[in-house]
């Protein structure tokens, strides 16, 4: 299972390394959208600096929205996602795969975000611990679950509008503990942060069993 | 290419859609209606049966109970006056709502697992959810009419209502990917999984907003103050309106099942079912036209290449029984 989630995770990122659309559209866009963010909340640092956990999570949930489109829709062409059932591979082992691929991507994507927010925004990064176990589990959880959602709208004509609305409302925690973890870190009391990590880690490891589970029958389904 | 092809019985074609229906699709006649049918006939669906009549007439006389209870006969409450009338109805709806996700979810269930697995389930969870979809825009609804004079504000980030609402935007998603035309077992299992991952996402929701909400005001404003207070007549009232909307939910189901079949079948047998019925009609029009009943008619040919095909262009569109 973790040979087979290994050789697929290679795959996914030697894609990605060599389209390069990773880097040339997805990152432009995160700092994009966090230009974005600015003009709508006005230029103040008073503003933005309180702010910015929020926006920070807003900004990685949708360019995660991309990320997994994108890791799907390599699937979706010339028959790739038969080819990948008729190798023989565990199916958990596709959805460890996957999700690695994404959740490395999102692990960059959060670095160049993070480095955003630290820049444009002026938030002052306390806390390094609970900051980056909320991005570890955060990520973990926006992975497994885009995984599952990704493999589900993957076959659909539908699948760019169907992806947003099935993938947002269930991420939705994800947003509101990342941001209260962030929030807690940033303004230097740490221990209120912990239930949100606990809750960050809850649901990742859901998604991570749901997606291990249920991968084989997704992807006969998709 | 002989004359007794002419013989053929039309009516014999007609009656075949019957055997036409996967095999996969057969469903026991009791719940389905008629297995086989003539296309004139008006088949008696297990909707016209007495038992559903009865759930729906109770379900309305129950409401109108509710609603004559709960607008005259009821007095006004102390602290809230004339607003405390929403609580005959908004939360038996609420409760409805609830109840309708959680029938989705076992029937997902049980459509997952393969000893239970039935078009059934796959069917009463599609219906269900949808009935859920509409009782939970309708709390919304009578919530925010609700708190709009009692709290000031159409809307507040209360935990209850959040989630709720996350709730109901889950199940449109999960609506939206059962509309998606696929294979039907195929969507059919797509739609259960999903169910059930969505599922998976409520404790995290309920205690994401909990927290959320009590780290960053007050407690919760809903109920807490209002249902003790309720006894006698208006606690009478309150138990008909979650009687009375549970029955209304039960009939819809019922209702709203045998079109979620109808629509399956219209689905799976549809285009064989017109496929043959204009054959028929082909080999009518053939046998009205004096040219081709003496020369014979291509009826062996009409069967291979389709009903269009058989037909000469300048009978296209005429009426059968020229």
């Amino acid at each position: 299972m973790l040979r087979d989630a290994w050789l697929v995770a290679g795959k996914d990122l030697r894609i990605e390394i060599r389209s390069r659309v990773a880097t040339n559209q997805i990152v432009p866009l995160a700092v994009l959208i966090l230009m974005l963010f600015a003009f709508a909340l006005g230029p103040g640092r008073q503003v933005l600096a309180p702010a910015s956990s929020g926006l920070f999570w807003l900004a990685v949930l949708i360019t995660a929205l991309l990320a997994i489109q994108r890791s799907f829709a390599v699937e979706t062409g010339e028959g790739a996602q038969d080819a990948l059932r008729l190798m023989g591979l565990d199916s958990a082992g596709v959805f460890l795969g996957k999700m690695l691929a994404i959740a490395a991507q999102l692990v960059l994507i959060e670095v160049i975000i993070g480095a955003g927010v630290v820049f444009l925004y002026g938030a002052a990064l306390h806390g390094m611990v609970m900051v980056l176990l909320s991005c570890f589990f955060g990520t973990i959880g926006l992975a497994a679950a885009g995984t599952i959602y990704g493999a589900l709208a993957a076959g659909l004509r539908v699948r760019e509008t169907l992806l947003p609305l099935l993938f947002l409302p269930i991420v939705a925690p994800v947003l509101l503990s990342g941001t209260k973890a962030w929030d807690a870190a940033l303004a230097g009391t740490v221990s209120q942060g912990w239930p949100w990590i606990r809750l960050l880690g809850v649901f990742s490891i859901i998604y991570l069993v749901a997606g291990v589970v249920s991968f084989g029958p997704l992807m006969e389904a998709a | 290419m002989s004359s007794n092809t002419i013989d053929l019985d039309p009516t014999e074609l007609r009656s075949a859609p019957a055997e036409l229906a996967p095999a996969g699709a057969h469903v026991p006649a009791g719940l389905d209606g008629p297995a086989s049918r003539q296309p004139g006939e008006t088949p008696r669906w297990y909707t016209r049966r007495w038992w559903v009549w009865a759930l729906g007439l109770s379900g309305l006389v129950g409401v109108g109970f509710t609603v004559w209870l709960g607008l005259w006969v009821t007095p006004p409450d102390v602290n809230m006056g004339q607003l405390v009338r929403l609580v005959y109805v908004h939360p038996p709806i609420a409760w409805v709502c609830y109840l309708a996700f959680g029938v989705a979810t076992l029937a997902s269930m049980l459509y997952l697992w393969p000893r239970t697995r039935s078009r059934f389930w796959d069917r009463l969870a599609g219906a269900s959810a949808e009935i859920g979809v509409v009782f939970g825009i309708l709390t919304m609804a009578t919530g925010s009419i609700w708190g709009r004079p009692t709290w000031g504000v159409w809307w507040t980030w209360d935990a209850r209502l959040t989630s709720t609402a996350l709730l109901i935007v889950l199940y449109i998603g999960y609506l939206a990917l059962r509309r998606i035309p696929s294979e039907l077992h195929v969507r059919s299992r797509r739609a259960a999984i999903a169910a059930i991952i969505a599922f998976a996402d409520i404790p995290v929701d309920h205690f994401s907003v909990l927290w959320w909400h009590t780290l960053h005001q007050g407690p919760t404003v809903l109920t807490a103050t209002l249902v003790p207070k309720i006894t006698g007549i208006m606690a009478w009232t309150m138990l008909l309106g979650f009687v009375a909307f549970t029955l209304v939910y039960c009939w819809m189901l019922v209702v709203r099942y045998r079109l979620e079949t109808v629509n399956e079948r219209l689905e799976t047998e549809g285009m064989g079912l017109v496929l043959v019925e204009r054959r028929a009609e082909g080999i009518e029009e053939l046998q009205g036209n004096p040219v081709y009943a003496m020369t014979g008619v291509p009826g062996e040919d009409a069967g291979a290449q389709g009903p269009g095909s058989a037909l000469p262009p300048a009978l296209a569109g005429s009426e059968p029984e020229s």
